[in-house]
């Protein structure tokens, strides 16, 4: 009987100890781990800056989106803001959708901030940083592009974007030659 | 007894009190040990990101509006979520976070007893005491013999 016992509960050590290995090696596994290109783009619901209205990424089956994650308090976003606006303001009528998700920042810079750069794409507020590690996102700014399919296309732009690239990974998204 | 009693209130309320302040009149320090920079996950006291600076202007700016710890604390859980807070707090789900290290703590000491009431009933069980021998230690016969010849020899 006491040997039963001993066994039983050396089984349940044994048990313990690989459960939480395999939970830190699943942690360690999914961490910020990016998905890949081709791959479906990760949905997301956020509500909008400024508003309790939500906006889902899936409204925008059909249209190109420019997806980019930033902060008020990152240098190379202020930076970057100008030719995000010019790409909406050029492509808006074409299928093309800027959608800014902002993270990690207080909602009243995050305003002030859109307010200062003359922001007119949508912007979601994403309070908690949960969209960050579905999309891989270590750092502000980053740009992913996805298609009319939702499927993520082009490149995924880690910093700052330049012009360049930016008209490149539109064409893409849009199934136009680059 | 009664001294007890007071000398226990007494101790208790010497704790309550300065907790009470801190509550009522939080100092940045104590906030900055209590929350979490939510860049690059350190305590915002160790914290240098432009996000840990911003959140300290903040603290202090509501510090001296006259803000509660807890409520700072909100405020910052509702820009940032809870995982801003270095500690979960005691309500909800998160109670299993302060609830599960006790409890663990507590049948872990439980099994370690009863397999320690185990272990000494298993060794008394393997050295069964002879009834009519008083409590003493009972000799194998042939080494009692033995015993008893060496004895008489020396006394010869």
């Amino acid at each position: 009987m006491a040997g039963r016992v001993k066994i039983v509960l050396q089984a349940a050590a044994v048990l313990v100890v690989a459960l939480l290995l395999a939970l830190l090696g699943w942690q360690v596994f999914q961490k910020d781990k990016e998905p890949d290109l081709g791959r479906a783009a990760p949905q997301f619901t956020l509500p909008q800056l400024g508003s309790d209205t939500e906006l889902a990424l899936a409204s925008f089956r059909g249209k190109a989106v420019v997806l980019n994650f930033w902060a008020s308090w990152c240098g190379p976003c202020k930076d970057e803001a100008p030719l995000l606006e010019s790409a909406w303001s050029r492509y808006k009528d074409k299928g093309v959708v800027v959608l800014g998700v902002d993270a990690q920042d207080f909602d009243v810079d995050a305003q002030r901030f859109v307010d200062r750069a003359g922001i007119t794409y949508p912007i979601v507020r994403d309070k908690h940083g949960s969209t960050l590690g579905h999309y891989g996102v270590t750092g502000f700014p980053e740009t992913w592009f996805i298609n009319a399919e939702g499927r993520l296309v082009g490149e995924h732009v880690a910093g700052p974007l330049t012009e360049e690239a930016l008209e490149r990974n539109i064409r893409i998204a849009l199934g136009e030659p680059a | 007894m009664m001294r007890r009693l007071l000398a226990v209130i007494v101790v208790a309320l010497g704790m309550v009190a300065p907790a009470a302040a801190s509550e009522q009149n939080p100092t940045l320090p104590e906030l900055e040990r209590e929350l979490i920079c939510p860049t690059c996950h350190e305590s915002l006291a160790a914290s240098s990101s432009p996000i840990a600076d911003r959140m300290r202007a903040f603290i202090r700016a509501r510090i001296a509006a006259g803000d509660t710890k807890s409520e700072i604390k909100s405020q910052l859980v509702d820009q940032f979520g809870e995982s801003v807070l270095a500690a979960p707090p005691k309500s909800g789900f998160n109670l299993l976070a302060w609830i599960l290290p006790l409890a663990g703590i507590v049948l872990a000491a439980g099994v370690v007893g009863f397999l320690a009431y185990r272990w000494s009933r298993g060794r008394k069980a393997e050295e069964p005491v002879d009834p009519s021998s008083n409590g003493r230690f009972s000799l194998d016969p042939e080494l009692e013999r033995r015993v008893d010849e060496e004895l008489a020899r020396y006394d010869a």
